[in-house]
């Protein structure tokens, strides 16, 4: 396999003794959708939190494309071309859901034109392009604070999406997302992936949105990775379907 | 809508002034304060609250009439320059100021702003002490006016910069700059997370806001001819916390409304009675519990209706 293009290796993560990271290393490679499971309280969205300099761990490092980003803010990091989703949402929720994304794309343009407007008839163009994709059409205009939890989760995912990222991190992007909408979420989703060439690493709870979209599966417990490889084969592993698949 | 809503305000103010020229003072000032409390205003979307910004306003004044006894004696080059000055005091002090949110930063703008205020009332032979130092007038193009006719060209050049400033202030609070400042409020991860560094926004609008409320305190050392101390107490910043929050944050014109408002009532109510603090307490009282979003709301929500 070509050289990964994010690398944690060795992290040790631990919060008043709890072990959320205990020297575990991951890799994801170009063009993969990785998936993450593990129960709640696991150290899941730890380790996004450490892959985006969020916190920093004890011990071990990140390397993106081979460069230690360890110490990185999360803001030079997401300069390098990673973004995240969150598992609860980010949003600028006194905005609007354009606005919110007209910013997104800005903050990768033209930040620093002060005297020009946000709202460009091309920047809405592509704001509502994205907002189509994850189904939110309906919701342009409106504040952010006021879209039902499925919808915030949805906008935070367009969100990142809308920095144009190489990586992508998402973390439960199907929690609070209505049964009905998961599978043509994860459908526009992959879809977008593809045509952006854009590498992800997905945490997720529903074992079915695993088993037909990760490409690979990597199974945290208590800080360690349990066990790892295709979905069905990581499914078939008893030890993992007794511990994370039952509860989960 | 609104624009044909400003114009006519602003015709009104100065066909007003032409009408009564004894107002033209009080309306000077009042211009001043509304370019200060929109400074303060620009801060207040990202929900910090600066109770130091009188600080700027005074430095300003100040800097007029150490330029002028420097022997600087244009109307416009002391204006540009004394904004200068309390810009570069502005991103001087936001440097540091920036880093702070909430309680901590409005009392960091308090305290920085009292040993500003003590340093010009105690350094008797720079800034004159308590007695200040005088703001002569200056030459309008190369003429020295006789002080009436002066003030009148002083308040009609303050209307004209009002709509300007207020121009750009307004294309700035529109850009993506101005946006991002609003979501400091929000959500700074989220902020860090799309790549933008919240202390430069925050510096940015730092200085602007130290320049606005300097482009007051240099209109009102010109229009009342002497800066004291008394311009940086804590009390006038105060004051301009009060404009701001009374006029409303939604948009530009809230904070000359605001200060309108409150200068022409002060005129008013001190000929009248006494009861000035009693009438300002509450009218704020009215506007916070009924008003959230300030005199100007009244505006806005008439044109979201409309439109
Ligand atoms: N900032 C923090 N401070 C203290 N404890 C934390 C913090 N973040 C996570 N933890 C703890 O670390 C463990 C792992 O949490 P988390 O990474 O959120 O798990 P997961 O996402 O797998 O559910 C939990 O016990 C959690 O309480
Ligand atoms: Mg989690």
């Amino acid at each position: 396999m070509s050289r990964p293009i994010l690398e944690a290796k060795n992290l040790r993560v631990a919060f008043n003794g709890v072990k959320a990271a205990d020297g575990a290393s991951i890799a994801i490679h170009d063009g993969e959708f990785l998936a993450i499971i593990g129960p709640n309280g696991s150290g899941k969205t730890t380790l996004l939190n450490i892959c985006t300099g969020y916190i920093r761990p004890i011990s071990g490092s990140v390397l993106l494309d081979g460069n230690d980003i360890t110490r990185m803010s999360p803001r030079a990091i997401a300069r390098r071309g990673v973004a995240r989703a969150f598992q609860i949402p980010q949003l600028f929720s006194a905005q609007r859901v354009i606005d919110n994304m007209m910013l997104a794309l800005a903050a990768k343009d033209g930040l620093w034109s002060a005297i020009r407007p946000l709202e460009t008839a091309e920047r809405r163009d592509e704001a509502k392009a994205l907002l189509e994709l994850v189904g939110l059409d309906g919701d342009t205009d409106r504040i952010s604070s006021t879209l039902p939890e499925g919808h915030r989760k949805l906008l935070d995912i367009a969100v990142a999406l809308a920095l144009k990222p190489r990586l992508l991190l998402l973390d439960e992007p199907t929690s609070g997302v209505s049964a009905l909408e998961r599978f043509p979420l994860m459908e526009a989703l992959m879809s977008a992936l593809r045509q952006r060439r854009i590498t992800a690493l997905f945490v997720e709870h529903d074992m079915d949105v695993v088993a037909r979209y990760a490409s690979r599966v990597l199974v945290w417990n208590a800080g360690n990775i349990m066990a790892e490889g295709r979905p069905d084969e990581v499914f078939g592993n008893a030890q993992v379907r007794e511990r994370v698949v039952g509860v989960a | 809508m609104r624009i044909i809503l400003a114009a006519a305000a602003v015709v009104m103010l100065a066909a007003l002034a032409f009408a009564a020229p004894w107002l033209q003072f009080v309306l000077t000032l009042a211009i001043a304060k509304g370019f200060a409390a929109l400074g303060v205003a620009v801060l207040l979307r990202a929900g910090l609250i600066s109770i130091g910004h009188a600080m700027f306003f005074a430095a300003s004044a100040y800097g007029a009439a150490f330029l002028a006894r420097a022997g600087i004696n244009d109307l416009g080059l002391l204006l540009i320059l004394s904004v200068l000055v309390s810009a570069l005091i502005g991103a001087i002090a936001g440097s540091f100021l920036v880093r702070y949110r909430a309680i901590f930063f409005a009392m960091l703008n308090l305290a920085v702003s009292m040993v500003f205020y003590a340093l010009c009332a105690k350094l008797y032979g720079v800034t004159g002490g308590t007695d200040g130092l005088p703001v002569p007038i200056p030459a309008v193009f190369g003429i020295v006016f006789a002080e009436p006719v002066f003030k009148s060209i002083l308040f009609y050049l303050s209307l004209m910069l009002m709509v300007l400033v207020g121009l750009v202030v307004h294309r700035y609070l529109d850009s993506p700059l101005g946006h991002a400042l609003s979501a400091v409020h929000s959500n700074e991860i989220r902020l860090e997370y799309l790549g933008i560094p919240v202390w430069a926004v925050l510096l940015i609008a730092y200085t602007i806001s130290a320049a606005l409320a300097g482009l007051g305190g240099a209109i009102a050392g010109l229009a009342i001819g002497r800066v004291v101390p008394d311009f940086a107490f804590w009390t006038a910043s105060g004051h301009l916390v009060l404009i701001a929050v009374l006029g409303g944050i939604g948009g530009v014109p809230g904070a000359f409304i605001g200060a309108l408002f409150l200068e022409l009532l002060h005129s008013a109510a001190v000929t009248v009675t006494d009861a000035w603090n009693l009438f300002v307490g509450i009218t704020l009282i009215v506007v916070i519990m009924f008003m959230p979003q300030g005199i100007y709301g009244l505006f806005e929500r008439k044109e979201a209706q409309s439109s």
